[in-house]
Formats: structure tokens, C-alpha cells, sequence
């Protein structure tokens, strides 16, 4: 049952990913590892579409995540499942503790968890790169020089300060333009 | 019913005016909630924000459904959250069906290629960003190591690294704490 499975894990996620969107990342990469129900390329150009179209990148990931593995309802499972946990765990706070953010102890709990976070966001973030920049189509270690170059010129940019306002969709339609001209 | 309405779409325009989530939306939440409908306080949406953020799921979310509670309660806070996931609901399964009907040409295969490439500078950069701010003195570089370590070579599961890095996160405040006292 493969909505069940679906709602099952979005409702993990949307209990266990401290730190918003990009915290999905992480659990969306390991769920196309156990899963098998999509690969780390697809995953990344669901990334890229989420980023580049209105709404939270999280619930954006979690409908294209959910229709690609199991059609339009599936989109409509893993995001309701995944906002299920927030308005549980919400409401509870909402109504008990008015200064949550101020208390000590989340304080403490958030002070250890912010930094693997991050490391947990970074490696999935090396997974996606490898798989983008470093693999042939059948899976063997290579490197696609072009594409490398475009991801060290666009991260290279995104240092310069007046560019970092830009909105993802710029770089992203900049980019396929690269992609058509030079048929990466 | 007329407010449960204006919850469900004022949240729903926020969601499409939203591109990226987290912290780019803060100004469009402060224009709609505060200085429109003037349905919280600025200070009531800061702190909405900070408690969203250190609670699990998507910040957007848990400060709708917050704001939802705090006008009409229970229903209000799930009608506020419906509303704001309507239109990714909408324009991702929109984008993701036509985009899926041309994934074989060869012309979107290269903009797809190009576009992976960005999307990788762009994650890239947010990592960086967040290693930035949030590892900040030794204990942090030391859990963030570690845990970057653990996910790189090990196969244990996202929720257990979380889970143990909080407990920690909790051990070294007390010591600290207990040495401040000193």
C-alpha cells in the first residue's frame, strides 16, 4: 500500500525536520535510498522546481516527492502528512507554553541540534552533487567538466553580494539556457 | 465562518507570493498579518517565527497554523495551514504533470542537466550559509563534524543523529551553566 508507506514517512519527516525546508532534504534522500521510488537526479530536479515555483520549498518538495512516487494523490498524502505533525504539535504549544522558544531547555536542545543539521543537510547535499556532477548514467565514478564548471561559475557568483538577492528561478532559467546552448 | 475564510485565503496568497519559504517570507507575513488584517502584533509574529522555527516541519507552516489557532482556535489553526498549502498542492502537481510529459526530449534533457548544476550551487551555498551561523564555538564544530562524519560513512538514520545531538545540546548547556555558577 503505497499510500500508506507515503504517509507514513511524510509524517516522519514532518516530526523529525528541525530546521524547516532544506531539514527535508536529508530524509527525502534517504527515502529514495530505501525506497528506491525515485533517484538522487530526480530528486534534484525536484529540488530545483520546488525552489523555482511559489510556495515553501518544503511543502513544494514534499507534493512533487509524493506525485512522482504515487500520482496526484499521492502529492496530496505526503503533503498533508507532513503538515499533519505541525498542527498537532502546534496547537499543543500554542495553548501550554506562550514563551516555547524562550525556555531553557529548547534552548539547550536547539544549541546541539542546529549543527548536525547542518552536517546532516551537508551530506545530503554531497549525495545530490556527486550524483549531478561526479556520475556517468550507469552509476560509475566520472566527471562532467562542463557541468562542473557552470556549478563552480554560478557558486562563485552567488558569493558576490549584490547577487545574492537574485531569485533561484533567475539562475535556474540562466542555467537551462547554458544547458540548451552547449547540449550538457 | 467569515473569518475561517479570510484565514484560508489571506494564507493561501502568502503562499503564492512566496518564493522559497523560511526567512524570505517574513515581510510578506508582517504586510498581511500585521499591517492588513492586523490580526497579531509585530512582536506576536516574531515570536510565532522563532517558536516555528525551533519546533519540526516547515516554518511556514507551524506559523500559520499558530496564527490560525490564536484568532479562531483548533479549526482556525487547521484551516490557516490548509490555506497555505493549497497552492503548492495546485502549482507543483500542475508543473510536475507537464513536465513530466516532455522529461524524454532532448532539449529539456540539456536544460534539466544545467539547471541540476545550479540547483547544486544554490544548496551548496545554503549549507554554507547555515554552517555559518548556527556552528558557532567548539562544542558545535565538534557535534557538526561528528555528525558529518557519522552521515558520511555510516548508514544510521537522520532522526537518531538529531535525536542524540539534542540530548548533547542539553548536556553541555547544563555543564556550562554549572560552571558559570562557579
Amino acid at each position: 500500500m503505497i499510500y500508506l508507506k507515503l504517509a507514513l514517512e511524510f509524517f516522519k519527516i514532518g516530526l523529525f525536520a528541525l530546521g524547516g525546508g532544506p531539514a527535508t532534504i536529508p530524509f527525502l534522500s534517504e527515502l529514495s535510498g530505501k525506497y528506491g521510488w525515485y533517484t538522487q537526479q530526480e530528486l534534484t530536479n525536484m529540488i530545483a522546481v520546488s525552489e523555482s515555483t511559489p510556495g515553501p520549498i518544503g511543502l513544494n518538495m514534499a507534493t512533487y516527492v509524493g506525485y512522482s512516487t504515487a500520482g496526484i494523490l499521492g502529492g496530496i498524502v505526503a503533503t498533508m502528512s507532513l503538515v499533519l505533525p505541525s498542527i498537532i504539535i502546534i496547537t499543543i504549544i500554542a495553548k501550554f507554553l506562550a514563551s516555547f522558544s524562550d525556555n531553557k531547555i529548547v534552548k539547550a536542545v536547539f544549541y546541539g541540534v542546529r549543527p548536525a543539521v547542518a552536517a546532516m543537510i551537508g551530506t545530503a547535499v554531497i549525495g545530490i552533487v556527486r550524483t549531478s556532477i561526479f556520475m556517468a548514467g550507469d552509476g560509475s565514478f566520472t566527471v562532467h567538466i562542463p557541468l562542473l564548471i557552470l556549478f563552480a561559475v554560478i557558486f562563485a557568483l552567488l558569493q558576490i553580494k549584490k547577487l545574492k538577492k537574485i531569485h533561484p528561478f533567475f539562475w535556474f532559467v540562466a542555467a537551462a539556457a547554458v544547458g540548451i546552448i552547449f547540449k550538457l | 465562518m467569515k473569518l475561517l475564510w479570510q484565514l484560508f485565503i489571506t494564507f493561501a496568497r502568502i503562499g503564492v507570493l512566496t518564493f522559497g519559504g523560511g526567512l524570505t517570507m517574513l515581510p510578506m507575513l508582517k504586510y498581511e498579518l500585521v499591517e492588513k488584517h492586523k490580526w497579531i502584533t509585530e512582536e506576536e509574529l516574531l515570536n510565532y517565527y522563532s517558536v516555528g522555527q525551533c519546533t519540526p516541519g516547515i516554518i511556514a507552516v507551524n506559523t500559520a497554523t499558530f496564527v490560525g489557532y490564536k484568532k479562531k482556535g483548533v479549526f482556525g489553526g487547521i484551516v490557516a495551514t490548509l490555506g497555505m498549502v493549497m497552492p503548492s498542492l495546485i502549482i507543483i502537481l500542475l508543473v510536475a504533470s507537464v513536465l513530466s510529459a516532455f522529461i524524454d526530449n532532448a532539449y529539456v534533457g540539456h536544460a534539466l542537466s544545467g539547471i541540476r548544476a545550479a540547483a547544486c550551487a544554490l544548496m551548496v551555498n545554503t549549507v554554507v550559509t547555515l554552517v555559518r551561523k548556527n556552528v558557532v564555538d567548539i562544542f558545535c564544530i565538534v557535534v557538526f563534524l561528528v555528525a558529518l562524519a557519522i552521515s558520511l560513512l555510516l548508514d544510521v538514520p537522520s532522526v537518531a543523529i538529531v535525536f542524540v545531538a539534542g540530548i548533547l545540546g542539553v548536556v553541555v548547556s547544563v555543564i556550562k551553566r554549572r560552571r558559570a555558577a562557579k
